[in-house]
């Protein structure tokens, strides 16, 4: 089973530095590419091998760039959006931490074939490892002339930089991560005109997310057909899945784009820990809808996980077991949620507290039969279509499928005046 | 007043960006390091130097979870709160460190040692619960071990 995105990443949690990825076949694919590739040549690549952006959203990475204007004079721009803070997600840091120039490479390659002039790293401010290993990967990229004005002596220049950010899950959300970077509060733009068109400084922008990013060299190298035959499914490729809660063995595994849940579960997670039982869980992170033992058998590819009713989303899954409080566990989901809202639409800003308030009074016993109706009617208005991003239908996702798979649980709250669960825990 | 030091920070930082305001941030993030916090004063030393009005300024210093526009300690606890860490028992951790430091969420003990705040998901899932303390990331952490811990801050 090849594991092309982490096979070379040291077990010890040590970076693999610049000599060591040359040594591996590093920059090879950025000197086939400067040599033998025209910029279009890349893109229509990586178009062909129809990878999917590994950020939540599963937008086809090539059409995304395609939309890039050529051959218009001034700078343009290529961003890394490693502002990895969906909760429960926890994939992009192994590759930040442990293959850096992996990274980079990708990002030349990227730059090249939109034929941007800037790049930037877009990275959360807790990941001081990768915060430092990104700093000294840059740094060497442009000692080994792989960054700055004429690249391995070709006519591409691209100039690089590092940016912290200073906590805010919006920023995630491309046109907020825009306005972060102009040094503005990160709330999102109107659409059109997409970032390809008019995005950082009202220049044309690309921004993917890390996982994506780091494919482009092993695809220049390998091509689309060896691409497309890593997966098990239509969607090519492995990805980098993960667990977390409580399992015998939570981690982050690279494997075939499409295997099971089940498999994740069992075969990787080391199934559940003795004594507690799997309800379900979010198989993509918090904005994604509960599944259930039920769904064991579906394919965790993006439309597998799309036709069992949630999203594949960023692929690492939290697990709800029997001794947590479904209703706690929403509670605290839309917690978050309330708090990340950037407060810049009503529905989300209005919206967001209210849930978390109705499911808190559930939580504390004073929830009431209408609560119910109330929590399902604010997974309509504040699903898509009614807010401007998708930061409130996103956190819709756990709380509209947590009452359809856990509706019993609410009830008992309502009929009970407690939270059953004896750990009730906030 | 800004210091000098503070000052060649954000100058450079200037000539980084095509339009002054773009180093808001970077500006916010220079002074914090200083001086740990972003006091009214520093927010309208930042409006001058960037040509911004001090309103401007303080929106986005107020957006971010981690500018701090109160005075904090000496070191700052990050708990995550977030959902893989709510699973593993984070709520655990909050009440040992409200035992142990007799403080609560946006609180700082008198001394000025320890400020403790919630944080969201510090990305490190698969071994919650996590917190960090200033730039010290803790893993798979019990109640138990957080007063070792915190031995290591002055």
């Amino acid at each position: 089973m090849e594991r092309p995105l982490t096979q070379h990443i040291p077990d010890n949690g040590a970076a693999l530095h610049l000599r060591e990825y040359e040594a591996v076949g590093g920059y090879t694919a950025l000197r086939k590419a400067l040599r033998d590739m025209e910029p279009a040549q890349v893109s229509t690549l990586i178009k062909d091998a129809n990878l999917k952006g590994r950020g939540g959203a599963g937008f086809a990475t090539g059409v995304k760039w395609s939309f890039v204007p050529m051959n218009v004079p001034g700078p343009k721009y290529l961003i890394a959006n490693a502002d990895e803070m969906e909760p429960g997600t926890f994939k992009d840091r192994w590759l930040l931490e442990g293959n850096p120039h992996q990274l980079l490479e990708g990002m030349i390659l990227a730059a090249y074939a939109i034929q941007a002039t800037d790049a930037f790293v877009f990275l959360r401010w807790a990941y001081k490892d990768a915060a430092r290993e990104m700093r000294r990967a840059i740094a060497d990229a442009y000692t080994a002339g792989y960054l700055g004005k004429n690249i391995l002596g070709s006519a591409f220049s691209l100039e690089m930089q590092l940016h912290t950010g200073v906590g805010r899950y919006m920023c995630g959300e491309e046109t907020a991560l825009l306005n972060s970077l102009e040094g503005k509060r990160a709330t999102p733009r109107a659409k059109p005109p997409f970032p390809q068109v008019s995005g950082l400084f009202g220049k044309p922008t690309i921004v993917n997310n890390v996982e994506t990013l780091c494919w482009i060299s092993h695809i220049v190298n390998n091509g689309e057909a060896w691409f497309k035959s890593l997966s098990y499914t239509a969607d090519g490729g492995t990805k980098i899945y993960g667990v977390s809660g409580r399992v015998n063995k939570p981690g982050a595994w690279e494997l075939p784009m499409g295997i099971t849940m089940r498999e994740l579960l069992e075969e990787h997670a080391g199934g559940m820990r003795n004594g507690y039982r799997f309800r379900g869980a979010l198989p993509g992170g918090a904005s994604t809808d509960f599944l259930t033992d039920a769904h064991l058998d579906v394919k965790m590819d993006f439309a597998g996980v799309a036709a069992a009713g949630s999203r594949l989303g960023t692929g690492t899954m939290v697990v709800l077991d029997d001794h947590t409080c479904p209703v706690g566990f929403v509670h605290n989901l839309e917690h978050f949620f309330a708090q990340e809202s950037c407060g810049f639409c009503t529905p989300c800003r209005e919206g967001l507290p209210w849930t978390e308030k109705i499911l808190w009074s559930l939580e504390n016993g004073t929830g009431e039969p209408a609560d119910l109706e109330l929590l399902e009617r604010h997974t309509r208005l504040l699903g898509p279509g009614n807010t401007f991003c998708a930061l409130a239908p996103g956190a819709m996702e756990p709380l509209q499928s947590a009452l359809k798979y856990f509706r019993e649980d609410f009830e008992q709250h309502i009929k009970e005046k407690k939270c059953p669960y004896a750990h009730h825990q906030h | 007043m800004l210091s000098a030091i503070e000052i060649e920070k954000i100058t450079h930082e200037l000539q980084q960006v095509p339009v002054k305001k773009a180093a808001c941030i970077e500006a916010l993030k220079i002074v914090q390091q200083e001086r740990r916090w972003i006091s009214d004063e520093s927010v309208a030393d930042i409006a001058v130097i960037l040509e911004m009005s001090t309103a401007e300024v303080d929106s986005v210093a107020t957006f971010y979870n981690l500018i701090f526009r109160q005075p904090v300690g000496r070191h700052v606890i990050l708990l995550c709160d977030s959902i893989s860490c709510y699973v593993m028992g984070y709520t655990g951790l909050r009440q040992r460190l409200n035992e142990i430091l007799l403080i609560g969420y946006g609180q700082t003990t008198p001394d000025e040692r320890f400020t403790l705040l919630p944080n969201a998901c510090l990305g490190t899932c698969d071994h919650a619960p996590a917190l960090m303390i200033d730039d010290d990331l803790y893993r798979d952490i019990q109640p138990g071990d957080l007063e070792q811990i915190l031995e290591k801050y002055h």
